[in-house]
């Protein structure tokens, strides 16, 4: 028999939010245990939560960018359960009334466009961390990430396959980047998706039952899991087996999903509505406001690339795969006005420095003032091309001033047009041979006067002038 | 609504409390009173009556994005019965 897997996915996104959500906390990731804790935070009794407005701002351009409907009118609910790693004993969520929903986000896989629909967004704070203690067998709680803003994004059961799931996770990531609204650092968890997963016979109408995996924190890990756990579901049917609806937890070292004890499992939220918050309204004018200061999505700005600045779509996508990459190339291209210079700065060399130096286009840091000021001096022919390179991989490694470091490298093209002269005239008088040959029709002999003067010179000659003052020369002789 | 002990039993796994058979007894009888008590405002007829989500006419109470600085972090903990390495410390919930 042939098996289809259905999958809807559980996307949280941290906010890029100065402060949490409800409190004057600063979302600043690490720091010492509960360094980053008040009152509010850590849910002491008598305290007033107040909801930061960025959250709102960014759930409205989060819904704007994923063809969502607005909810006007909206609240906030309590999901109560009692785990540690929320003090209140309930997180502040929105069940009822998400900001939110019937949106979508397209994707591309091997070249087939496909619509994912977005059931709907919601917002609410972030728990605690947890941390199991080995010495005294207890579990110790740090709450500074308790209180950070979060986007909880829930798509339809629109997947069939992993391809399906990272293309979407890209683009979502891609999509919020742009927006400013999270930077998305799975490793850092300010972007985990849950997978709900189940499978049926081909052709059936009806969804089988669904299993959820959590906290997935890598694109590999999320397509092995559900290959894992696909390949789990089908033997068990086949088995005669039913499934059980149930989370299970991927363990990243025996590749493999396990049932989370069923007590964990206890799924009996209670939600009600939030007292302590007052609802949002969102205006027209607020929606319209967002439209507008909506900034440029990386897909339009591939489309600007190419149409505006005569790029290759190739070039565009490159540019575009990082969002810190594109702001670079922007920023640069802005000063020295030579777009098809910086594009093949950071296509070429930018690309190769950070395979080399096994990082990130988010972890560097290249000045664009900088990187702008090598352009104009290659340009303009003060340096070469290879000297170019040096100075962009100086820049790169120490950022260093280009100009000082051209001058204490000596890397200045000639200028001096006497000292080409008299170096070709030395060049000539000790390579009798060769002019010979050259004066017999020889046009390979002249390459090697060129290259024996761009010797003589360190390579700092400019290319034309040495053949332009070599050939009135040797027409003299 | 009738409280049993199948629904004591039940919410004392999703509160994670250990109640003594003296104290399911008694929570039996208290809740029952709760519920009925509340139960009341199910006389009311609220037919084609909006559910009121909240009993001020106020929306839009926000705070700007500013981080200020947090409490001390021995403030923060003074109340914890028990602490350790800067966290709190409870009994073991992460397996």
């Amino acid at each position: 028999m042939t098996w289809e897997t259905v999958m809807g996915l559980e996307v949280h996104v941290e906010l890029a939010t100065k402060s949490k959500i409800f409190c004057s906390c600063t979302t600043e990731f690490g720091g010492a245990p509960n360094t980053h804790v008040c009152p509010v935070c850590s849910g002491l009794p008598g305290v007033l939560p107040t909801l930061n407005k960025s959250v709102v701002e960014f759930a409205v351009k989060t819904g704007l960018a994923t063809n969502c409907e607005i909810t006007r009118y909206n609240k906030f609910d309590r999901k109560n359960y009692f785990y540690p790693d929320l003090p209140k004993a309930y997180q502040v969520s929105q069940l009822y009334l998400p900001i939110c929903r019937n949106g979508h986000v397209d994707i591309e896989v091997n070249g087939i466009k496909k619509s994912i629909g977005i059931h709907e967004i919601h917002m609410e704070e972030d728990a605690g961390k947890l941390v199991h203690d080995p010495w005294e067998d207890s579990t110790l709680v740090d709450y500074n990430r308790c209180g950070v803003p979060l986007l909880e994004i829930v798509s339809e059961p629109d997947f069939r396959s992993g391809d399906e799931v990272i293309a979407y996770l890209e683009k979502l990531r891609e999509i919020l980047i742009y927006l400013g609204v999270s930077d998305c650092k799975m490793q850092e968890g300010s972007m985990r998706a849950d997978v709900n997963l189940s499978v049926r016979p081909e052709g059936q109408k009806e969804f089988g039952t669904r299993t959820e995996m959590k906290n997935i924190n890598s694109f590999k890990a999320i397509s092995r899991a559900i290959v894992y756990e696909s390949k789990r579901q089908i033997e068990q049917i086949e088995m005669g087996k039913r499934i059980i609806q149930e989370t299970r937890r991927w363990d990243e070292n025996k590749d493999a999903t396990y049932a989370m004890r069923s007590k964990e499992n206890a799924q009996d939220y209670r939600y009600f509505p939030e007292p302590d918050l007052l609802p949002i309204e969102i205006s027209e004018e607020w929606i319209d406001r967002a439209k507008r200061e909506m900034p440029e999505t990386a897909e339009a700005k591939r489309v600007r690339y190419v149409s505006e600045l005569g790029l290759t779509d190739y070039d565009a996508r490159v540019l575009t795969s990082e969002h810190d990459l594109a702001i670079l190339f922007e920023e640069t291209a802005e000063i020295c006005k030579q777009s098809k210079e910086v594009c093949n700065l950071i296509t070429g060399e930018l690309m190769r420095l950070i395979a080399e130096a096994r990082t990130s286009a988010d972890k560097i840091s290249v000045d664009p003032e900088k990187t702008a000021k090598i352009i104009e001096l290659t340009v303009s022919g003060k340096i070469n091309r290879n000297a170019e390179k040096e100075v962009f991989e100086a820049l790169f490694k120490d950022n260093i001033d280009p100009e000082a470091y051209i001058k204490e490298k000596g890397l200045m093209m000639l200028n001096d047009d006497s000292l080409v002269s008299d170096t070709i005239d030395e060049v000539l008088k000790s390579n009798p041979k060769s002019v010979e040959d050259y004066k017999g029709g020889k046009q390979k002999a002249f390459g090697f006067l060129v290259g024996q003067t761009m010797r003589a010179l360190k390579g700092k000659a400019n290319p034309q002038t040495v053949n332009k003052i070599l050939k009135e020369k040797l027409e003299k002789l | 609504m009738i409280i049993d002990d199948k629904l004591i039993d039940y919410l004392e796994e999703l509160s994670r409390l250990r109640l003594t058979e003296e104290e399911k007894e008694k929570e039996k009888t208290d809740l029952s009173k709760i519920i009925s008590y509340v139960d009341k405002l199910g006389e009311l007829d609220t037919e084609n009556r909006e559910a009121m989500s909240h009993p001020f006419d106020y929306t839009n109470n926000f705070r700007t994005d500013e981080a200020k600085p947090s409490f001390d972090r021995e403030l923060i903990l003074q109340n914890a019965p028990k602490k350790k390495d800067g966290c709190f410390q409870v009994p073991k919930t992460v397996e």
